[in-house]
């Protein structure tokens, strides 16, 4: 039952956590003791998504969880929330990328920008995922600067004509609907748009290498004809997908700690058993300075990320402090799976061990939703008052 | 139908256990408390017999803080109600299921379902007494419940084979694994679970007739090796046993 995952908390974070926050951290993390821990191993080699996963997810409840009760959420605090991206990228990022999409990048902008009836009409079957969403931004021409994308939306009637295309989009083949910034007279803005419309295909993409367990997928629009309820009215402009990608950020900063806490676990209960020159591993002065390493990262960005909650929770964050901490998270989990994988020797090439899975996955986290260079420079930015990026 | 569950928090599996200082006591400090894994079973049989038929499942646990905790921990996975039987302690079982007992009588439930024994102590003797003191049957050690009219038809394992009772309600069961797929809370379940308020009683005082005189560690063993992963371990590991470890 149990998978034998200690956590590490050398700081006692826990205390400062409150008894609901704690509870559902329990609970997502003995669900991917459960049930992710011992099948991930098999489904990245596969290749496949646990589709399974996707119902169980909703019935504990993951889906929108800090959303009003009446849109299908649990009003959850933001700690609390991302308490359970740390919990589920402990056990992989695709698990923690369908949630982070579903959350943070569909059900988040249906809220925030959506009619009153776009919200009746879809959160409840998202929360519950009788509807599975994506959210299609990056281009093949244009990552890193989303701004001169060239999908377009063009006034027909009442309706609106879709053209263009959208790449790396997590979840976008078993996708029933996808959020889709497109410019419309030349501002960005955001249409739902419903899956087996005339002309929409969504192609998967293969031979990945990373997020193994996850969809990845193509979004092609081919003069798709939307109607007139299809826009997300009360976005305007490019801060409309930024403030989503703000979001799924915010649970990426915790997720990716979540992936550095499996990695150390392993490191760390590896080289006590391993024995070399007559001795465990763990008593050479070297594997200690890793597990140091480790812990100390861990510790920092545990601590950094509690502090984002608090100030999410409170209306203060910016995105600038989310880039931080996204930007540290996958920077130091990356390095910590690296390590991990070190320590673990041949055995840290398999399946059968977590961080060399963990390692391959933050390749790509490191990248989506903003690469590290363009967050640093986001941040440089926000220090200097200069912009670098353009 | 009217359900009684009564739950303990007992130390995770895997949690390292210290002695404490007195030797008579395992020491509170680092370790994770969970549900106990039978009472994880009873809990379930209560909310699926409850769905059949109606009515409302209560939990009960007796204790300081951490029966508070259990009985929270059962509210967010459907419990309708919690009672939390007060003490601090100094119980042997028998004065454990008296007041249990006494906190349960009078409340007309139809069924009462209880784990086989609690992880920690391994004592098994608290449901049984609990229906002694009740005066009503007990089917212990149970994996299938079945529940017809104020009839109950229950299912044990025994050495090589079944064993079936039948009773009548009101009776007591306790839970084996096996008897059902225990649920997950739900996020909105440990939500809901914050806005529902705990009875509490207090239990009702006794001299314990026996009494804990010393804890003592399980015999250290030497830590375990890997030798390798997969198929192509098995060589070293069959040389090993026959070589070093001589039990081949
Ligand atoms: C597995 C996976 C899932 C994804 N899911 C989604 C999704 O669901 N939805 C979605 O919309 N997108 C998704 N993406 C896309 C992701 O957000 C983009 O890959 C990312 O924004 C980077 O864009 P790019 O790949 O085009 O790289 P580019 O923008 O071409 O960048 C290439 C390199 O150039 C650097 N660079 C670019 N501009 C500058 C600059 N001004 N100064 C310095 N360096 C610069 C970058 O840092 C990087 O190192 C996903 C990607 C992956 C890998």
């Amino acid at each position: 039952m149990d998978s034998g995952y200690k956590a590490l908390d050398y700081l006692k974070l826990d205390e400062l956590l409150t008894e609901d926050e704690r509870m559902v951290r329990d609970l997502v993390r003995e669900w991917v003791d459960r049930e992710v821990i011992p099948i991930i191993g098999k489904a990245a080699d596969e290749g496949k998504f646990p589709f399974h996963f996707i119902r169980q997810m909703a019935e504990l409840g993951l889906y929108g969880p800090t959303l009003p009760e009446r849109y299908g959420g649990a009003g959850l605090s933001e700690i609390a929330y991302g308490l359970i991206m740390q919990e589920l990228e402990r056990g992989d990022t695709g698990i923690r990328s369908f949630a982070s999409v579903q959350s943070g990048l569909v059900m988040f902008p249906i809220f925030r920008y959506g009619t009153e009836e776009q919200r009746q009409k879809y959160l409840p079957k998202l929360a519950s995922a009788e509807l599975i969403g994506c959210f299609g931004l990056t281009e093949p021409n244009y990552g890193s600067d989303p701004g001169s994308m060239i999908t377009i939306a063009t006034k027909d009637g009442t309706g609106y004509r879709l053209n263009g295309a959208k790449m790396w989009i997590t979840n976008g083949t078993v996708a029933d609907l996808a959020v889709v910034w497109a410019k419309l007279d030349g501002v960005v803005r955001g249409f739902v748009v419903e899956k087996g419309l005339q002309g929409f295909s969504a192609p998967e993409t293969k031979m990945k290498w990373s997020l193994r367990a996850s969809v990845t997928s193509e979004l092609v629009f081919d003069d798709v004809k939307l109607s007139a309820d299809a826009l997300l009215p009360e976005a305007k402009g490019l801060p409309g997908p930024l403030s989503c990608l703000t979001q799924a950020r915010y649970g990426i900063a915790w997720g990716t700690i979540g992936a550095a806490m499996a990695c150390f676990d392993e490191a760390l209960s590896y080289a006590k058993q391993r024995v070399q020159f007559s001795k465990p591993i763990a008593s050479f002065q070297l594997v200690q300075n890793k597990l140091v390493e480790m812990a100390s990262e861990i510790t920092k960005a545990q601590l950094l990320n509690y502090r984002l909650g608090q100030l999410k929770q409170a209306g203060k964050m910016t995105h600038q402090m989310v880039s931080l901490a996204k930007r540290n998270g996958c920077e130091q989990a990356l390095k910590i799976a690296r390590m991990s994988r070190d320590i673990l020797g041949a055995a840290g090439i398999t399946y059968e061990f977590q961080s060399g899975r963990h390692m391959v996955n933050l390749e790509s986290v490191i990248t989506y939703e903003g690469t590290h260079d363009i967050h640093t420079l986001a941040i440089g930015a926000d220090l200097t008052g200069i912009e670098a990026y353009r | 139908m009217n359900i009684a569950v009564l739950v303990k928090l007992v130390p995770d599996t895997e949690a390292t256990i210290k002695i404490d200082a007195d030797r008579r006591k395992i020491a509170a400090g680092e370790i994770n408390f969970v549900l106990n894994p039978y009472d994880e079973f009873a809990v379930e049989e209560g909310l699926r017999q409850k769905e059949k038929a109606g009515g409302q499942v209560t939990v009960i646990s007796l204790g300081g803080d951490e029966a508070a905790k259990a009985l929270r921990n059962a509210l967010a996975i459907g419990a309708d109600e919690a009672i939390q039987v007060k003490s601090n302690g100094g119980l042997d079982m028998l004065g454990i299921a008296k007041a249990l007992a006494d906190a349960i009588r009078g409340r007309g439930f139809d069924l009462i379902l209880a784990g086989k024994q609690a992880v920690d102590d391994d004592c098994g003797a608290v449901g049984a007494m609990v229906a002694e003191f009740l005066d009503i049957p007990h089917v212990s050690i149970v994996t299938k419940l079945d529940i017809e009219g104020d009839k109950l038809t229950a299912t044990r394992e025994i050495e090589g084979g079944v064993e079936v009772f039948e009773a009548n309600l009101p009776a007591l069961i306790t839970a084996q694994k096996g008897l059902n797929e225990p649920r997950y809370a739900s996020l909105k379940g440990i939500m809901a679970s914050k806005k529902k308020v705990i009875e509490e009683v207090a239990a009702t005082i006794s001299t314990p007739k026996v009494e804990v005189i010393t804890l003592t560690y399980p015999p250290q063993r030497p830590p375990g090796r890997i030798v390798g992963q997969g198929v192509d371990a098995v060589p070293e590991l069959v040389r090993l046993l026959r070589e070093e470890a001589k039990v081949l």
